[in-house]
């Protein structure tokens, strides 16, 4: 495939293993986050670990927005279906996330009964075209996702708002990726205690080819972490770790740009008036495994409220505590790796996820499960 | 309803609809049972269900697949597929039309391969419970003593052979529920394998293990066999046949095609000695043409399917667990 080939070719992958095994210096070790679970899943789907030095560590971050959804809005998003007898409309890999009372979307779309549905949709916009499809039924969706769904999420509400459309409205999950990196910083265990050693982040690449890398600026300068956006194919994260040590190696910490092929410092500045058009910060919001950031999710502007689900019907969030033996929320952060917990591969598995991270198959817990459990197992050949 | 009430509209039905394409040319047309030959070895009997949305796919349709699928659950067993038997349960207000051009799929996938449909049944349920038309078929085979093709014949050194590209079925389907304009010109692979079976026994290699690839795909049905042999594989991912537009769509959606179905695949695992002329057999035919030898076994008391990725790292090539939902980004 043309664009996607070139970017997980062996040789040059090689070549780049070759640069980087020059490049680590041996008396020193290399603790590098990938903030995104596009950027976990690439690694552990491609191998791209055994190709390292053993002294350059990669370290998964809470980047992927179906993990960092807590227990309390998945329950909200069912209650309008079971409740409020609404079309909710969900991407797919948030359907299989354990919510309370030992449901998730899909296991409560099998036991509805009172005229609601739970429906998977692709995209916005085929959640606003059911809206119009079904003009006697609310149609809610459930729009999760960091600054890279965004704004799909703004432009249905803005067309709803310019059909006219009584039946259509929002759940609104949005979160925002510099928070997150700045509590991942602020953490105790990478600030007092040390036991996270982070020396910089492969930063996102959809979320910046929207927000920019200029967001990670302040980072690299206030705590003296080089990050590098990169894309999500395997050539691009080994090229990102290349650039991170050389970075580290000369004493630098600045953002540098990978995948400049779709990112800009300044990023997309239509898509970023349109999210602002609609959206407002949150004061807080509740993330699964960081608790809750100030003023690091959305929430639909007031001039929009019309479509905001969380007015329009009579829900609201309630926080509901993760499994006590789950650890998605210190694998999150990166203070433990997912084969640390001791659910991990027996009560907490792909088929039966306890914790978030074990769902999506960008989830750091899943990732590891379905693609890099032999290295634990210690198997032939 | 009236047509699966019993009486002289489902008489009706079954005559003009089912009787006329399918045929009555076997003793036992009519009554409740169809009365056949017995035939010399062991009998082999599978049975499937078969539920499809959309009913009609570029490349095929619910009744040609209901054909080949179960044809070639016979098949893989090294066995030759004699008789079939179709139940289906249609959803009252089903168009007719819809109805005889699936039957007429049906009748045009048994006649090609020689199986026919010698027995069946039909149930109508109300409107809504049901998803226009279901179909089981049962088929019937027959394996000459001495052929034992299992999922548990898999033995260290052995090498995979996979028979054509792969997930072509899955994403035709898919493309066509999901409206992915790029990805029209995906077909449906559906196909019945015996007469490929056939000549892959011509080649005398020492086949152990055969089946096809069908819900799960290619990843799964492997799990299967490493864990019914008690042995572990290694499948190189540079050498698995995929098309492009299949890796293209599975692309856009975030999916493996390692897990999308197919419907016209086999997989085989043989003695290493007799893989190439196993190969060679299968691409002779017309079904095979694209076939590749995959990867090999090994002994793992732990059953993981690995895989050597096209960049030079390694990783388990799991189960399917519940079923791939696409990403979010």
């Amino acid at each position: 495939m043309k664009f996607i080939d070139e970017f997980r070719d062996r040789e040059l992958a090689h070549g780049l293993a070759a640069a980087i095994g020059r490049a680590a210096q041996p008396q020193r070790d290399y603790h590098f986050m990938e903030f995104c679970g596009g950027h976990t899943h690439a690694i552990a789907r491609y191998g791209v670990s055994d190709l390292l030095p053993a002294n350059v560590r990669m370290i998964h971050g809470p980047g992927c927005p179906v993990c960092v959804l807590p227990i309390g809005r998945i329950d909200m998003a069912i209650r309008l279906a079971m409740d409020e007898g609404v079309i909710l409309c969900s991407y797919g890999d948030p359907l299989r996330v354990p919510a309370s009372g030992g449901l998730s979307l899909l296991r409560a779309r099998a036991a509805l009964a009172g005229g609601g549905e739970i429906r998977m949709v692709y995209c916005a916009a085929d959640a606003l075209r059911l809206a119009q499809e079904n003009a006697q039924r609310q149609v809610v969706f459930f729009a999760i996702g960091f600054e890279t769904t965004t704004p799909p999420t703004a432009v249905v509400i803005r067309q709803a708002r310019a059909l006219g459309l009584r039946n259509f409205s929002v759940l609104c999950c949005h979160v925002l990726t510099p928070a997150a990196i700045a509590s991942i910083l602020e953490s105790p265990e990478v600030r007092q205690w040390g036991s996270v050693r982070l020396d910089g982040f492969i930063g996102p690449a959809h979320v910046s080819t929207i927000i920019g890398s200029r967001p990670y600026e302040f980072f690299a300068a206030e705590y003296r972490k080089p990050v590098v956006i990169a894309g999500f194919e395997p050539l691009d994260v080994m090229q990102a770790i290349l650039m991170l040590i050389a970075q580290l190696n000369s004493g630098r910490a600045v953002v540098e740009n990978e995948f400049a092929r779709a990112v800009t410092r300044e990023g997309n500045r239509k898509a970023q008036r349109m999210v602002a058009e609609v959206f407002e910060l949150r004061r807080s919001f509740a993330w699964r495994g960081l608790g809750e950031l100030p003023y690091s999710a959305l929430r639909i502007r007031r001039e929009f409220a019309d479509y905001d689900a969380e007015r329009r019907f009579p829900i609201s969030y309630q926080a509901v505590p993760d499994h006590p033996a789950c650890e998605c929320g210190a694998v999150l952060r990166g203070a433990r790796r997912p084969q640390d917990c001791r659910i991990f591969g027996s009560v907490c598995t792909p088929e039966n996820p306890v914790g978030s991270c074990m769902v999506s198959s960008e989830g750091a817990c899943a990732a590891h499960y379905s693609f890099g459990r032999f290295a634990d197992a210690k198997v032939a050949p | 309803m009236m047509h699966g009430s019993g009486g002289r509209a489902m008489a009706q039905l079954i005559d003009e609809l089912f009787l006329s394409r399918l045929g009555n040319a076997h003793p036992g047309a009519g009554n409740d049972a169809a009365v056949l030959p017995a035939a010399a070895g062991r009998l082999v009997v599978s049975t499937d269900s078969h539920v499809v949305s959309p009913l009609f796919f570029p490349g095929g349709d619910i009744g040609c697949l209901s054909v080949n699928g179960t044809i070639n659950d016979v098949a893989v067993m090294g066995a030759t597929p004699l008789y079939l038997a179709a139940g289906f349960i249609l959803e009252e207000g089903f168009p007719l039309a819809d109805l005889a051009r699936i039957v007429d799929s049906m009748a045009q996938a048994a006649a090609a391969a020689g199986v026919p449909v010698v027995t069946g049944d039909t149930k109508v349920v109300q409107r809504g419970r049901g998803d226009g038309v279901y179909i089981t078929t049962t088929g019937v085979g027959v394996v000459a003593d001495g052929e034992d093709w299992s999922g548990d014949r898999a033995r260290p050194g052995d090498r995979i052979i996979v028979s054509g590209g792969i997930g072509e079925h899955g994403m035709a389907i898919m493309a066509q529920r999901e409206s992915i304009g790029f990805a029209a010109d995906i077909v449906s692979d559906t196909a019945p394998l015996h007469g490929l079976i056939v000549a892959m026994r011509a080649s005398g290699a020492d086949i152990h293990v055969v089946r096809d690839p069908t819900r799960g795909g290619v990843a799964t049905t492997l799990n299967e066999i490493a864990r019914q042999s008690r042995v572990g594989m290694m499948l190189r991912e540079s050498e698995v046949p995929v098309q492009p537009q299949v890796a293209a769509a599975c692309e856009f959606l975030g999916l493996d095609p390692l897990y999308v179905a197919n419907e016209g695949r086999l997989l085989a695992i043989v003695a290493d000695a007799d893989a190439g002329r196993l190969l060679a057999a299968m691409r002779a035919h017309p079904l095979a043409r694209n076939a590749a030898l995959i990867g090999s076994v090994h002994q793992d008391a732990q059953c993981f399917v690995q895989m050597s990725t096209k960049l030079g790292g390694r990783r388990v090539v799991d189960w399917l667990s519940g079923d791939q939902l696409p990403r979010i980004c």
